[in-house]
């Protein structure tokens, strides 16, 4: 019953959004219900229901092993949304609160569907529920970055139902009755049909890829990143190409009990070394930190695919890497969020010395740079040490070697970045004004209280996490 | 019947060649309402026993594929005060050609798979593809944002078309869902097209290069 109120409460708080007069009180139902949320997600981490076999949304193992870092994400990039709106007084915040809380009922779904066609439509949902979002700022770019988004994200999504649509064949062709629940394909295994699955891996692939902004088809990734708010940033990096990710996952260990695993596991790091490779390729050449920020998205996205290919520990690893990155990432967007609002301008052409205008926002986001390029304490450097370990472990040494050599450059990228940024004689585009953006407890709480998280993730990993990671790992195996 | 729905498909097939070598936008739009309307009968021909719900999916499919979103897309036509495509990144002629190939192609790729026996001699999986393959040309080689959404029409279309293969199987619900998803999702692209017209006074999208690397 719990797993269900995680959809209906954010629908009933979209809904009340949208029917709530003030202007300035509307933004306090994010907390509000992202509080609910964070509540029972955690409670439902700590004591898992039972699952149905044939249900098609349920608390499931992967869910139980994700959806809780998502649920803290958005929690934390509430509160900050509250200070956030209250500066943004002059554009009207109906759509954007009720969309944002609807976006969390639909990244509750997603993460808890268990059939194949629910998974699509609620990743669709979530992709057209964020566009709003992407073009709240309401300027042209704005609305170039969202037609892009949509243009891609939406030719993705459509990849994505071809290659569901092909799989169900798969299982209608070895005589499945029509059940597209992930338990019904897997159970059938070697009796789909081999060439409907390999096509429906590659579509899939494709399509929930562009999802999670995989290179080659990462391309609407720094434009929506670059333009959305802050927030809207941090949830599509940390929340929503999560769920794509999962999808990913559970599609994968269909593949597997077809007995093509092999094919999916090497595509899946051939696709993922690319994107590290891409994204440290830009990394080195952007001048816009908030870009920035959306190539190391691609760079993280790149990791955890890499891990889904290891296999086994492999996975454990990814499912450990998705709660660091999206805390870290959230921690990173939201005093990136701040130092722009304060330079009003994003490139290191224009910015400079933040470190002495916004100096707390500044320290976050060298401690974010720090836990990103995963250097030790933060949660990324141990979650990129397991994956290193499984990819050994697997036998996949090549790829480690370039795994670690594209760290290396996207470390070079982001330092470069950050400490123009930071460092220096204070040089901002809106000196102009006067007026010093105020560092208020609202817009620094959250960015510490997720690299706190991000730090506690990595160096006291609780065993309840670890277990539902293992148990997730034993989900995703299929039993031959 | 299946004749029936083959002679349709082939329909559609010759329409997404229409699309491709057209250059007017109230042709073009008037081409993907025709093949959408096509589209949404299909349903009642493959189903034996028609139930309400599969009645209702069709029509609203028809509704929407058919009457709609042309509607809506002639409206941000007008207000753009454009109805023809100039300068398309691929010429209509290679755009013609590229679907003809695209389409045989199709043919081809479609014997190779492996189908039931119940939809053996069906043109759906190549239809599919075709109108797939040219959903990404137009996608591509266009460069009116309404040309482009049109492009995506096809390509939706195409989709659609492979769906009707599991249409007996899967549970209408599910069916239901990704037709409201999609029609939310043209509407939500009719809306962007309209702001960037007024963000941009223009809705050629070689206009849209302010991000980039």
């Amino acid at each position: 019953m719990k797993e269900l109120l995680l959809i209906v409460v954010p629908f009933v708080g979209a809904a009340l959004a949208a029917a709530w007069p003030n202007q300035r009180s509307r933004p306090w139902l994010l907390p509000i219900v992202g509080l609910v949320h964070a509540v029972l997600s955690l409670w439902l981490l700590l004591a898992p229901p039972p699952v149905k076999p044939g249900a098609w949304l349920a608390f499931d193992p992967l869910a139980r092993a994700v959806l809780p870092a998502v649920s803290l994400l958005f929690l934390t990039c509430a509160i900050y949304a509250v200070s956030y709106l209250q500066l943004r007084t002059e554009r009207p915040n109906r759509v954007f609160v009720a969309l944002m809380l609807m976006v969390l009922g639909l990244l509750s779904a997603g993460h808890q569907a268990r059939h194949l066609g629910l998974l699509w439509i609620t990743t669709e949902a979530v992709t057209l529920a964020a566009v709003p979002l992407l073009h709240f700022n309401g300027t042209p770019r704005a609305f170039e970055a969202t037609w892009k988004y949509l243009l891609v994200g939406g030719t993705g999504v459509a990849l994505s139902l071809f290659g569901s649509f092909c799989l169900g064949y798969a299982s209608l062709h070895g005589g499945g009755n029509g059940d597209l629940t992930f338990t019904t394909l897997t159970s059938q295994g070697a009796g789909l049909s081999r060439p409907w699955v390999l096509s429906a891996w590659v579509m899939i692939l494709v399509g929930y890829g562009t999802k999670m902004g995989l290179a080659p088809v990462h391309t609407w990734k720094p434009d929506a990143y670059g333009e959305a708010p802050a927030i809207v940033g941090a949830i599509l990096a940390g929340g929503v190409t999560t769920v794509a990710f999962t999808a990913i996952l559970r599609v994968r260990a269909v593949v597997h009990a077809a007995g093509s695993g092999a094919i999916a596991d090497r595509t899946l790091i051939v696709i993922g070394l690319f994107s590290m490779i891409v994204a440290a390729l830009f990394l080195l050449g952007t001048r816009d930190f908030k870009r920035m920020l959306a190539y190391s998205s691609v760079e993280h996205m790149g990791i955890l695919v890499i891990g889904a290919g290891f296999g086994g520990a492999g996975i454990w690893a990814s499912l450990f890497h998705v709660w660091s990155n999206s805390l870290t990432k959230g921690a990173l967007f939201l005093s990136a969020g701040n130092i722009r609002r304060a330079a009003g301008a994003r490139t290191m052409d224009e910015v400079g010395g933040m470190s002495a205008l916004t100096p707390i926002s500044a320290g976050i986001f060298v401690a974010g740079l720090f836990a990103v390029t995963a250097c030790p304490p933060f949660g990324p450097f141990f979650s990129e040490l397991s994956l290193v370990r499984s990819g050994i472990a697997s036998d996949h040494p090549w790829a480690v070697g370039v795994f670690l050599a594209c760290l290396l450059f996207a470390f070079f990228g982001l330092t470069r970045l950050v400490f123009a940024i930071v460092d220096g004689r204070p040089r901002t585009a809106s000196r102009t004004t006067g007026k010093r953006f105020p560092e208020t407890f609202g817009v620094i709480a959250p960015a510490l209280i997720l690299m706190a998280l991000s730090v506690w993730v990595g160096i006291g990993t609780p065993a309840v996490l670890r277990d539902a990671w293992s148990a997730a790992v034993v989900q995703l195996t299929p039993t031959p | 019947m299946n004749n029936t729905l083959n002679l349709l498909i082939g329909l559609a097939m010759g329409l997404n060649l229409m699309a491709l070598g057209s250059g007017r936008l109230p042709s073009v739009i008037r081409t993907v309402a025709i093949q959408g309307m096509v589209l949404g009968v299909m349903p009642l021909l493959i189903e034996e026993h028609i139930q309400w719900l599969a009645l209702a999916i069709a029509v609203g499919t028809v509704a929407v594929k058919g009457f709609v979103i042309p509607q809506l897309l002639q409206r941000a036509m007008r207000a753009a005060n454009i109805d023809r495509e100039i300068e398309p990144f691929i010429g209509f002629i290679p755009s013609l050609l590229l679907g003809a190939g695209g389409t045989i192609g199709a043919v081809a790729v479609a014997r190779v798979l492996p189908l039931l026996p119940e939809h053996a001699g069906s043109l759906l999986v190549p239809g599919a593809l075709a109108s797939v393959l040219t959903g990404f040309v137009m996608l591509i080689g266009r460069t009116k944002a309404i040309s482009q959404v049109c492009g995506y029409l096809i390509l939706e279309n195409g989709i659609y078309l492979f769906g009707l293969l599991l249409l007996k199987a899967t549970p209408l619900l599910v069916d239901a869902g990704i037709l409201l998803d999609l029609t939310v999702g043209v509407f939500v692209i009719g809306i962007i097209v309209d702001r960037i017209q007024r963000a941009f006074d223009s809705l050629d999208t070689r206009k849209l290069t302010i991000l980039r690397e």
